[in-house]
């Protein structure tokens, strides 16, 4: 039996991730200082950990219904209305998921299929271009622009759009170059979008990550509210990540298409994360907005030692990355995060891991200690001096 | 800029250039900034965290429950300057409810501690009365935990 056939060609085709020899070298190296992973360094906000940990002593080890928790959804609802002004009922049009990416996963699977077109703008998350070709879709890639700071334009999108397109993704606040897109930057996607047959997947998962002035979901447009899948989730907000828990947001008949896949898939999110997730929602406030003010300390010192060092980085107003242009250094992202892990022992991401147009830039994760990431700025600078 | 003070009271070891670009100000009204606070005494002091017990340094930590009288037209605060001059005092707050002073004390060993207790804290003429607990054991102190900090043994992901 030759196993390599069994397995689909669709599958085999799929980039295995770009940065994992890297991981692998990590693995075997001491005192590296990692700002290459896009998770944060907080541990989950202690009430929120305690509540899941009370809610085992309490026997909630079951099941919850396939969409989640109604409790977690009616407090979903309430949050997305107050931080968003988004409006949608925790019985029909909210799901919970497990992570962000179920729900990615989920509304791509639902909706899109061979023939259909996804445009996704890069540098983008990895997923969504796996998750696209996983449906038998074809991806249809835009290349942003440093010189737009990474931003969707209307332009760019435009040129992207054919009759087959059947879902856009709009991934801001960013991974990994940290854009952000304010109202008015959306309303002009807005009035190219509004009147087509098709779906716009919202990753909104670093909304609450944002440095200048308060995240604006395309789906608190009247007229894109039908046609968008919002996706969020506690992972990045709440220091969450282990728990694997998200949500999406949409109208009725996408939650329920969505819903069916995952009760296939997935039956129902982790109970536990669940109690959790409700706390996290009624109380962690506090917590947010502390953590949110550190990583906007770590963000600053971060670009200022990056501008400090000659290399170029455009401003980054949302989640946890700056995305600095090493070209001036004469080396490839990928020959500069070798050398740089090699010499000096500090893990970032070479760009081109988030798509081709990623080339000549870095990811630098600063969801890491301010000492960390001071020391990691001392190190990148003698690397990048020592390059003569 | 009471954000200043929330960062040094963290870290007091940023440098205030590292503290105007954390902030987004420029390094001079930062410096201006610490100067005055430290003139107004609302930065006290920089201090360091230390846990003597990894050292070979012997001490003894007491917390001691003290009730006293207040003196009239002073209140409790001559009392309190009258205890916590005494450099054995590490600490010295007025509490409400059963007591009225918490002070902290350090001494070598188990019994000079009780020795400050009955030679010099007791019988001063505005106590009334002492209750000594000595501290077993340092968990957490000024928003710091004692314990090692556990190895950051995260498994690698791509995301």
């Amino acid at each position: 039996m030759n196993i390599e056939e069994l397995i689909l060609k669709k599958v085999k085709d799929l980039p295995p991730s770009g940065i994992r020899r890297y991981f692998d070298l990590l693995n075997e190296m001491q005192d590296v200082i990692s700002l290459g992973v896009g998770e944060p360094d907080f541990t989950t906000p202690w009430s929120v950990s305690e509540a899941g940990i009370y809610s085992l002593e309490q026997g909630h080890t079951h099941y919850s219904s396939n969409a989640g928790m109604v409790r977690l959804r009616e407090e979903i609802s309430r949050y997305v209305q107050n931080n968003y002004g988004l409006e949608y009922d925790p019985r029909s049009q909210i799901l919970v998921t497990v992570g962000g990416s179920e729900g990615i996963d989920l509304a791509l699977r639902a909706l899109t299929g061979p023939g259909d077109e996804v445009v996704i703008p890069e540098p983008c998350f990895v997923a969504y271009q796996g998750c696209t070709r996983l449906t038998g879709a074809t991806p249809v890639i835009i290349n942003l622009r440093a010189e737009d700071q990474f931003k969707l334009t209307p332009e760019l999108l435009e040129k992207a759009l054919t009759p087959r397109t059947k879902a856009v993704v709009i991934p801001f606040p960013n991974n990994p170059t940290g854009a952000v897109m304010n109202r008015n930057e959306l309303s002009a996607l807005v009035r190219i979008l509004k009147d087509r047959d098709l779906v716009v997947l919202s990753d909104e998962i670093y909304a609450e990550l944002t440095y200048q002035g308060k995240h604006v979901s395309i789906a608190s447009f009247p007229e894109m509210k039908d046609k968008t899948i919002v996706i969020n989730g506690f992972s990045k907000a709440f220091a969450m990540t282990g728990w694997r828990l998200g949500y999406a947001c949409a109208h009725p008949e996408f939650i329920k298409a969505m819903t069916k896949i995952h009760q296939y898939a997935i039956m129902c999110a982790p109970t536990t994360a669940q109690h959790a997730a409700i706390e996290a929602l009624r109380n962690a406030d506090a917590d947010v907005k502390e953590m949110v003010r550190e990583y906007n300390r770590r963000r600053r010192v971060l670009v200022d030692g990056f501008r400090q060092m000659g290399l170029e980085c455009f401003e980054p107003l949302g989640a946890f990355y700056a995305f600095p242009c090493i070209k001036n250094t004469g080396l490839s992202s990928e020959e500069f995060c070798e050398k740089l892990l090699l010499t000096e022992k500090v893990l970032v991401v070479p760009g081109t891991a988030f798509g081709k147009v990623g080339e000549g830039f870095i990811r630098v994760c600063y969801a890491s200690s301010l000492e960390n990431i001071i020391e990691a700025l001392k190190r990148i600078g003698r690397f990048i001096s020592g390059l003569g | 800029m009471e954000e200043i003070l929330g960062i040094l009271e963290k870290n007091c070891r940023y440098t205030a250039e590292q503290i105007a670009v954390m902030t987004g100000k420029n390094v001079e009204e930062v410096h201006e900034a610490i100067r005055k606070y430290e003139e107004k005494n609302i930065i006290v002091g920089y201090t360091a965290l230390v846990n003597w017990e990894k050292t070979c340094k012997e001490s003894v930590l007491a917390l001691i429950e003290v009730k006293v009288t207040p003196q009239r037209g002073e209140g409790f605060d001559k009392v309190a300057e009258r205890i916590y001059k005494f450099p054995e005092v590490k600490a010295c707050y007025l509490m409400s409810g059963s007591f009225d002073l918490t002070v902290i004390i350090e001494g070598k060993t188990m019994k000079e501690a009780a020795l400050f207790v009955a030679e010099k804290l007791a019988p001063l003429e505005s106590v009334l009365s002492t209750s000594t607990h000595f501290v077993l054991k340092k968990y957490k102190d000024k928003g710091a935990v004692f314990a090692d900090k556990p190895r950051d043994d995260r498994e690698a992901i791509f995301i």
